[in-house]
């Protein structure tokens, strides 16, 4: 079924999580909560230089959450979206979802594929969090837990 | 006055009948409850009618000291037992408060504040001890942490059992225990996350017999339980407006006979002093002492016209079918069986007022999704970490009851509870 703000795929996601769980190895790790409702996200990655490759590259990322479903499906897809990618990237997606959910203008909220937007994938079905400010944070929360490890 | 009539003294719940949303299932009353039209009418007269009360010679603000005194006798008034006799000849009852001894703050939070940062600074030292209820509102625990803190002096929780009643047995014990080094025992008379009533009257009798003085958080009381503050046998009481049906902005802290006599002042400023000098200034005795400033006088006056309305409709309806009491409890007991029908639990055994309820879904998520169902739901830890962690969990979802809910306000709950299962799938 089709909801405005729980998307079939968050709430997918929040049922059976992707890289939920501790992180043996980490090399970067943060924890950040929501003082509000008490929520609160750890997100741990493995940060891999190769000799000559600059900048590092995510080689492994998990979180634990304790939260609601906006924010465990985000931390989820999060995941799964940087693993393998470099740190510059990572950084520029959490920007990205950030501004995304802020947007209110009639643009963001009916021009598929354009823009920024367009990079941020599945990340988009977190659209009804744009008109639902008072949960942006339970989605956004993650983001800012991997942008915080990141340093 | 049946619940139609009631709700039909409600803008809220008249405007929200004519628009195209869904109709509204106001259940979040343990956080501020509606205003009926009366009671916001006295509230905008006040601010358009009344000057600087003690401020000025001229007729309004002289109509503003008048509107204080009177709201002083009717929440004296109030503070006996509401359905008691007393009530048909009070203000000016002889065995209501003295009006001297209602102090107007801004609220519960600000009451109990007030008495930590005076009485309690004056009176409590190295060495003693400062016991708090096990379910307190974060607004009845921080200040004594932080008088504790201050003087040297020990903080420790009188625990709930496993139903989230004050465990009366186990407080005993610590009175015996500690004996004359308790100097103060604060509780709530009602829990706002286990709706759990506390035995005032028999934890004042404990704590007399040691000396300690007893502060009641009547925040969550005084709209559903007949408040006396004589029979309860405390010596501190307070209680805010908007849980009451008046508007946000104004409280009551009711302290005994002379508990008061000799606290050194709490905030400093205008209408509070006697004499100023250079070095030294001398305070003028309670209530003014403890009220600098200028009084929030449309909240003061929203908040009488509040209790005089409850009376009224409380009193009434004593001759009717039912009174509003029973309305609310049966209410009260509908939310129970339907929250505990869609398979959630409920923290500890409800028994006015409020209930809580953790299940297989975030709190946020329920209250998001029954808001859209137009179900006005609490959600998260309610200002109160301490006993969500004595049953285990972090936050949960919470439905409360006002004099305007109805049984159609319960099956909206269930419809909306439905819907969380339906978007979120089984768990």
């Amino acid at each position: 079924m089709s909801d405005a703000l729980y998307h079939a795929r968050i709430v997918e996601h929040d049922r059976s999580p992707r890289n939920e769980g501790p992180l043996e190895g980490a090399t970067h790790t943060a924890t950040l909560d929501n003082p509000l409702c008490g929520d609160i996200v750890t997100v741990r990655v493995i940060l891999r230089t190769a000799v000559g490759e600059s900048p590092a590259t995510i080689a492994d990322a998990r979180f634990e959450a304790r939260g609601c479903a906006l924010c465990r499906a985000a931390a989820s897809m999060m995941t799964s979206r940087v693993i393998e990618k470099s740190v510059d990237a990572a950084r520029s997606l959490v920007a990205q979802f950030e501004a995304f959910v802020s947007d209110t203008s009639r643009d963001a909220a009916s021009n598929d594929g354009r823009g920024n937007s367009a990079d941020l994938g599945d990340l988009e079905v977190f659209r009804g969090v744009q008109k639902a400010r008072s949960r942006r944070t339970c989605a956004t929360l993650p983001f800012r837990a991997l942008a915080k490890a990141l340093g | 006055m049946d619940l139609a009539v009631r709700r039909r003294e409600f803008p809220t719940l008249v405007t929200s009948e004519d628009t195209s949303a869904p109709r509204l299932a106001y259940l979040d009353s343990a956080a501020t409850t509606l205003m009926p039209r009366d009671v916001l009418a006295a509230t905008t007269r006040a601010m358009t009618d009344l000057g600087n009360p003690g401020r000025g010679a001229y007729a309004r603000a002289q109509s503003a000291n008048e509107a204080l005194v009177e709201a002083r006798e009717i929440v004296a008034g109030a503070l006996v037992a509401w359905k008691g006799t007393a009530w048909a000849s009070v203000p000016g009852s002889a065995i209501a408060p003295e009006s001297e001894e209602i102090v107007f703050t801004s609220g519960t939070t600000a009451s109990v504040n007030l008495v930590a940062d005076t009485w309690g600074v004056q009176k409590v030292g190295e060495g003693d001890i400062v016991i708090v209820g096990e379910a307190e509102h974060h607004s009845n625990l921080l200040p004594w942490q932080r008088l504790c803190e201050r003087k040297g002096a020990t903080l420790e929780l009188a625990p709930v059992d496993d139903r989230g009643r004050f465990d009366l047995g186990a407080f005993r014990a610590q009175m015996r225990r500690h004996g004359e080094r308790v100097k103060l025992v604060a509780v709530a008379h009602v829990s706002n996350v286990l709706g759990t009533v506390a035995p005032i009257w028999d934890i004042a009798f404990a704590a007399r017999s040691v000396g300690a003085k007893l502060f009641v958080d009547g925040a969550q009381a005084i709209a559903h339980l007949d408040v006396d503050v004589y029979a309860l046998g405390c010596d501190f009481y307070a209680f805010s407006g908007h849980k009451v049906y008046g508007p946000p902005g104004a409280g009551v802290l009711w302290a005994g006979p002379g508990t008061l006599h000799d606290v050194p002042p709490w905030q400093l400023g205008g209408g509070m002093v006697s004499t100023v000098g250079l070095a030294r200034s001398t305070f003028r005795d309670a209530p003014a002492r403890f009220e600098a400033g200028t009084p929030n006088t449309p909240a003061i006056v929203g908040l009488a016209k509040a209790l005089a309305w409850a009376r009224e409709t409380l009193l009434e309806s004593q001759t009717g079918a039912s009174s509003v009491r029973d309305d609310e409890a049966t209410v009260h007991e509908a939310l129970c069986e339907t929250i505990r029908g869609a398979g959630a639990r409920i923290l500890g055994v409800p028994q006015v007022g409020v209930v809580s309820f953790a299940w297989d879904y975030h709190p946020h998520d329920i209250a998001t999704i029954a808001d859209r169902e137009g179900v006005a739901l609490r959600s998260g830890h309610h200002c109160a970490q301490l006993i969500h962690r004595r049953f285990g969990v972090d936050a949960s979802t919470r439905a409360s009851v006002g004099c305007y809910s109805g049984l159609d306000d319960v099956e909206q709950l269930g419809r909306a509870l439905a819907k969380v299962r339906e978007v979120l799938g089984r768990r």
